[in-house]
């Protein structure tokens, strides 16, 4: 196979002369661009049924009717002023305030824009050691959860409606018998690193003397804590500092786009990665992992292998840096110059473990820094970030097995879903229903709430006071934005409940918390402070001594022996998580960083994998271009799944990797399609949802309480099902090679090495040489006012999308459904192309943000026969929805592939919820009008008028981008590049700068950096 | 056969394909009229509002500033609709037991707005921001009219793009010294030499691309 690989690689070379490639099917199809190219892609909906004589004069006469009534003279619209208004609310300014949103328990610092008190944006708070100003999807997607009318809003008592004051009186009773017996309450929580909730839990647990409290979270750092335990003989928490590495070791850690500290990461790490005129040396990345990650995309040196053999590689290190034993394992050169890498980097380097692999590489990663002299350098140590770290898988076995005896009469589950999550082996839902009284805090009436006696609905982060730590220990409140809107309790609340204060606000908790650890020395100053702040300055934990103590943990050692059978590997969701945002639409429509699939898990294997099992590249051919699949029963310790398989390059062989967080059954009906079986075009959707009408499959009868993240000894089985359609967005609004022809350097790239002696390697894609500048229309002097653009560095970016999201959230963009995307309708103005070079093994990768490049000559004006798009003195490509009738000859002219057109009514003006979360400063498109990216336009404008009321030039950095805003890496740089002291105007001048397709002499504003990989020398 | 039609329908025939030309072009006047008519722009409806208010009474008779109940007309793109409060710092003192002043009074006892109907209303897809127009010597009275001889609020201009535009494309026209925006009687002497060198001093660019107002 890997010759075959090599095969398609050289014919596609010999094909197209392009060093990258998009997708296998370009790799492997002789016909791609054909496929491409056709104007209605295969399998892309078309009406299935014409529309009939008799129908069209129904419709025709219906809309002849109704157009009467629509020509009567409009209603007046109502203005609603305040009664009193509040002080510091100006109308039409939006305020914004600093919060902090708890994903996993660990505090993300977030700025949110208020509109009258409606939250509407959520942006970075630049001053949380966790965000440094910039977000992910989950916290840009939090403000569609907020409004989510799927949430729960009602107390159910049994599954009928009840209220909090009837929940109250029937919880003093059982908490009476609770306490009368001493023992038997229990409460369950996720991990939990809010010091205020912590105090009321061992208050709790004072209270109650046999009260016990167990702790369970699906994707919760699991490894991650027992490693460092089993690193340092007790629980700690490590804080990396990237910044100052020279060189970084992965060892299946996605560190760059997931963790609690992965935006600081990210930052610091691009910080170390970026090259500008100057720049002497760059840090240096090796990456061994299973598959693909964001984290990987960077490497300068990838190993794609087995989970279970990363641990040999593991020691491997350790042994050549002087610790334990090395085991025998392949690519030993390669091992070899990594290890004389890090000896030339004592001190300046770091190793670090990913969640799913064993506490044994933790511990050993953790020896290799001792080694190497990282701890106190590169990696701090701390104690513990959560209130009370504990193994939660012994947590919740404990909690089942005292359900099981039955001496659990009262269960309080203050948030999660264990009965959706807990591991396959450990049968929650059977000890649950064993217990008497049972209550649960959910956002959502979910698979737990089915389950339980009471269901409380929860609030969201947003929605009330609370607090928790980043991190690094530095403490947030979390203050909310609005009133809860769904009558949501918050966790404060219900453990005030079981505590009996039963007037206690969370506001009150937080607070009395606070002023106690603070000192009531003028306090309210301080309180006033951290919430402008949105950090409590200095709180951060302190670096512990710990060295000394770390010891390469005496596991057994792994067997490089092949194992029988192929490895499961199972992560969280890079959309949905662990299955809690499984009813948010933005997340699920988003195309996942890697494989560009949404609204469902698949499973993913390498190409010799697939081609093991008889899903080779010809029948991979037959199928239709990137849109379908075959289905595969995966067996595993005595349980089955069927799921989608889709063939990743870059994955390791003979391994499989499952996504968690889907087949949910309950909880919202993005979540659960059932009541979402008719497409847009009234076609049933049945055939793109397996069995049971769930979306995606539920992975959890995989997770083993000892192996969560899977283990070896699957076996994995094609079926005969008809092939299985699978919304993947790669080959949608792709700029193929066929139109811009073969060649045209739309990526661009080169070691350090080659820079440092050719700085303008960009330049050697020599088509550009040859543009003309000629053009039909007179010159255009842009020299007079400003002139936006943008610049981005490919380098950097790791495809995690916290731009789109960002994007779509500031810029009202609707989501449009899987049958839709299937049909190439998905509206993100903002997409990430992922390119690969190389073998499709183990690729290169590079992700490309493709936002409007704002063409100074833009084909997409000539074409407009109404003038609906045309083009701004500053540059600025505009968009006039009102005068645009949908003809979409300027997405046909776009060489770049980035309008998107309303084909249906996709925005919701329906749900009142929905309408309160848009921004008032962007129009809501309508059916048949064409959008694309702005260079958020709104904010020009908004910055325009700041400064000419001042009488000022628009300063540099005033202007942020909502991409710009989101990007951890700090990839995407806006600005006025007439100004000859702006960040954008520096780097339009450096000379890695190059435009997309400049030979067609578009003149686009927005540019690219060329990627830049540091590799090792002494690595062929 | 005998003829099925009379000899006159030949000349019916002929006027209606020449006249074809004619009747189009009516048809485009008409709607061209209509859409540029009260009927279509909603100029100088009176809405019917909980509270008859009277601008004359209120800016002409007493002589309150416009800012007094607009307050964020000069930094933000909304110049603000009073809340009950601002009504009742006078109304708490007279005209106390006024029958026309009962809503005010009820909205400030229960904490319930008072829902006023709108009379100015662009499109949800035009941005329209009143700050920098004020900021840019725009006087109130230039799209707003005599509102200080309004006994009842009515939309004094069309609102029609065409009409934004007059203005956009020669500010010098209507511009007037800041210190007179917001007087509602102000009548240039002189704005063929003071508009441009007010548009000079000002720094107002005629700003006439779409994203200006359409985004």
């Amino acid at each position: 196979m890997t010759q075959n690989n090599e095969l398609n690689l050289a014919g596609f070379k010999k094909r197209l002369g392009n060093e990258y490639w998009r997708s296998l099917d370009e790799l492997s199809r002789e016909d791609f661009e054909q496929v491409v190219e056709s104007e209605f892609p295969q399998g892309a909906l078309a009406l299935e049924r014409g529309v009939d004589r008799r129908d069209f004069v129904k419709l025709m006469g219906a809309s002849m009717a109704l157009g009467g009534l629509a020509a009567c003279n409009r209603p007046a619209e109502k203005i609603v002023p305040y009664v009193r208004q509040p002080e510091g609310i100006i109308p039409g300014k939006p305020l914004f305030f600093a919060t902090a949103m708890p994903i996993s328990g660990y505090a993300h610092g977030v700025l949110v824009e208020s509109h009258m008190n409606r939250p509407t944006k959520i942006e970075g708070n630049p001053d949380h050691p966790s965000s440094l100003g910039a977000t992910n999807s989950f916290m840009q997607a939090s403000i569609l959860g907020l409004y989510d009318p799927d949430r729960s809003q009602v107390v159910r008592h049994l599954g009928e409606i009840s209220t909090w004051s009837e929940f109250l009186a029937t919880l003093q009773p059982a908490l009476k018998a609770a306490a009368a017996n001493g023992a038997g309450l229990r409460l369950l929580t996720q991990t939990i690193t809010s010091p205020a909730l912590g105090g009321q839990i061992q208050q709790f647990l004072a209270q109650y003397p046999g009260a016990k409290w167990h702790q369970w979270e699906a994707a919760g750092g699991h490894n991650v804590r027992e490693g460092l335990r089993a690193a340092f003989n007790g629980y700690v928490n490590a804080v990396y500092h990237y910044d100052k590495a020279n060189v970084v070791v992965s060892l299946d850690a996605d560190f760059l786009d997931s963790g609690p500290g992965h935006l600081r990461y990210a930052r610091d790490f691009a910080g170390r990665r970026k090259v500008r005129k100057g720049t002497t040396s760059i840090n240096r990345l090796y990456v061994i992992e299973s598959g693909p990650t964001g984290t990987g995309s960077l490497a300068d040196h990838r190993l794609a292998v087995r989970p279970s053999q990363i641990e040999g590689y593991a020691r491997s290190l350790a042994a050549g840096l002087g610790s334990g034993t090395a085991v025998a394992t392949e690519h030993a050169e390669w091992v070899a110059a990594l290890i004389r890498d890090l000896q030339r980097n004592r001190g300046a380097s770091i190793v670090v473990a990913g969640d799913e692999q064993p506490p044994a590489v933790h511990a050993i990663a953790m020896a290799i820094n001792q080694a190497l002299g990282n701890l106190g350098t590169t990696i701090t140590i701390t104690d513990p970030v959560e209130v009370a770290p504990v193994n939660q898988v012994d947590s919740l076995r404990q909690l089942v097995a005292g359900m099981n005896a039955g001496t659990v009469p009262t269960l309080i589950i203050a948030g999660g879903n264990p009965v959706y999550d807990a591991p396959g082996d450990i049968p929650f839902v059977k000890a649950m229903d064993k217990v008497p009284f049972r209550a649960h805090l959910s956002p959502y009436y979910d698979e737990t709430s089915m389950h339980v006696h009471w269901h409380i609905p929860e609030t969201h982060y947003l929605e009330s006071w609370s607090d928790a730590r980043a991190h690094d220990g530095t403490v947030s409140i979390v203050q909310p934005l609005i009133a809860p809107l769904y009558n949501g309790r918050s966790p404060h609340e219900l453990l005030g409940a079981l505590l009996g204060g039963l007037d206690q606000s969370p506001y009150d908790v937080v607070r009395a918390y606070w002023s106690a650890k603070a000192g009531a020395l003028n306090f309210n100053a301080t309180w006033r402070k951290w919430l402008n702040d949105g950090v409590i300055a200095g709180s951060a934990l302190p670096a512990r001594t710990a060295s000394g103590t770390a010891v390469i943990a005496a596991t057994q050692q792994p067997s490089n022996a092949a194992t029988q059978g192929y490895e499961l590997r199972i992560l969280p969701d890079p959309n949905i998580y662990d299955g809690r945002f499984a009813n948010n639409g933005w997340l699920q429509e988003l195309p996942k960083p890697q494989t560009k699939i949404c609204w469902e898990n698949v499973a993913l294997v390498s190409p010799k994998t697939a081609a093991a099992i008889g899903y080779d590249d010809k029948r991979r051919d037959a199928l239709v271009n990137e849109k379908q699949t075959l289905l595969a029963d995966i067996r595993y310790r005595g349980t089955k799944l069927r799921t989608p398989i889709w063939v990743v390059p870059g994955h390791a062989d003979g391994t499989i990797t499952l996504f968690m967080g889907y087949g949910r059954t309950r909880g919202g009906q993005i979540a659960t399609p059932a009541a979402h079986t008719k497409g847009m075009l009234g076609l049933d959707l049945a055939p793109f949802h397996i069995s049971g009408g769930t979306l995606g499959v539920d992975v959890t009868p995989f997770r083993f309480s000892e192996a969560l993240s899977g283990g070896v000894g699957a076996e994995i089985e094609l079926t005969n099902e008809p092939p299985y359609s699978v919304a993947c967005t790669q080959e949608h609004q792709s700029l193929n090679p066929s139109d811009v022809g073969a060649d045209r350097g739309i990526i661009r790239s080169a070691t350090f090495a080659e820079y440092l002696a050719k700085p303008d390697f960009v330049r050697d894609y020599k088509k550009e040489l040859e543009q003309s500048p000629e053009t039909m229309y007179p010159p255009y002097d842009y020299s007079k006012s400003h002139a936006w653009a943008m610049v981005i560095d490919t380098s950097v970016c790791t495809g995690c999308n916290g731009c789109v999201v960002a994007c779509q959230s500031e810029n009202n963009i609707p989501i449009v459904g899987k049958d839709q995307v299937l049909a190439e309708r998905e509206m993100h103005w903002l997409r990430i192309d992922r390119y690969y070079r190389g073998s499709a093994d183990n690729p290169e990768v590079y992700h490309q943000p493709v936002p409007c490049m704002q063409c100074e000559n833009a084909p997409c004006e000539p074409v407009c026969p109404v003038g609906a798009t045309s083009h701004s003195p500053e540059g600025l490509n505009d968009m006039t929805y009102n005068r645009c009738v949908g003809t979409r000859y300027c997405s046909n002219n776009c060489p770049y592939k980035v309008r998107r057109f309303n084909f249906f009514h996709y925005s919701d003006y329906e749900t009142p919820a929905l309408k309160a979360q848009r921004n008032p400063d962007v129009t809501v498109r309508t059916r048949g009008v064409m959008e694309k990216c702005t260079y958020c336009v709104q904010r020009i404008n908004a910055s325009k008028i700041e400064a000419e009321k001042q009488g000022r030039r628009v300063r540099d950095g005033e202007i942020v981008t909502a991409c710009q805003q989101a990007c951890p890496t700090d990839a995407i740089v806006f600005g006025d590049m007439n100004d000859k002291s702006s960040r954008v105007a520096a780097l339009k001048a450096e000379p890695a700068n190059y435009a997309l397709l400049a030979e067609l002499n578009t003149r686009p504003r927005t540019t690219y950096l060329g990627a830049i990989k540091n590799p090792n020398p002494e690595i062929k | 056969m005998a003829q099925i039609f009379h000899r006159s329908a030949n000349t019916l025939a002929r006027v209606t394909i020449f006249g074809a030309v004619f009747i189009a072009g009516f048809v485009l006047w008409v709607i061209g009229g209509v859409v540029r008519s009260p009927y279509a722009t909603d100029q100088g409806i009176q809405r019917e509002q909980p509270v008859p208010f009277s601008h004359q009474h209120h800016v002409a008779g007493l002589g309150i500033d416009c800012r007094y109940c607009h307050t964020s007309v000069e930094v933000s793109n909304f110049a603000g609709i009073p809340p009950t409060q601002t009504c009742m710092n006078c109304h708490s003192q007279i005209w106390t037991n006024a029958e026309m002043l009962e809503p005010v009074r009820a909205s400030y006892a229960t904490g319930k707005p008072i829902i006023w109907s709108r009379v100015h209303r662009l499109p949800d897809f035009v941005h329209f921001n009143h700050s920098i127009h004020v900021n840019k010597g725009i006087g109130c009275a230039s799209c707003h009219g005599r509102i200080d001889k309004m006994a009842l609020t009515y939309q004094d201009s069309p609102l029609t793009m065409e009409w934004c535009l007059g203005c956009h494309r020669a500010p010098e026209k209507f511009v007037r010294p800041r210190s007179e925006v917001f007087n509602m009687a102000y009548i240039a002497k002189d704005q063929e030499s003071t508009g441009p060198q007010l548009v000079r001093e000002y720094n107002i660019q005629k700003l006439t691309n779409c994203s200006t107002c359409h985004y």
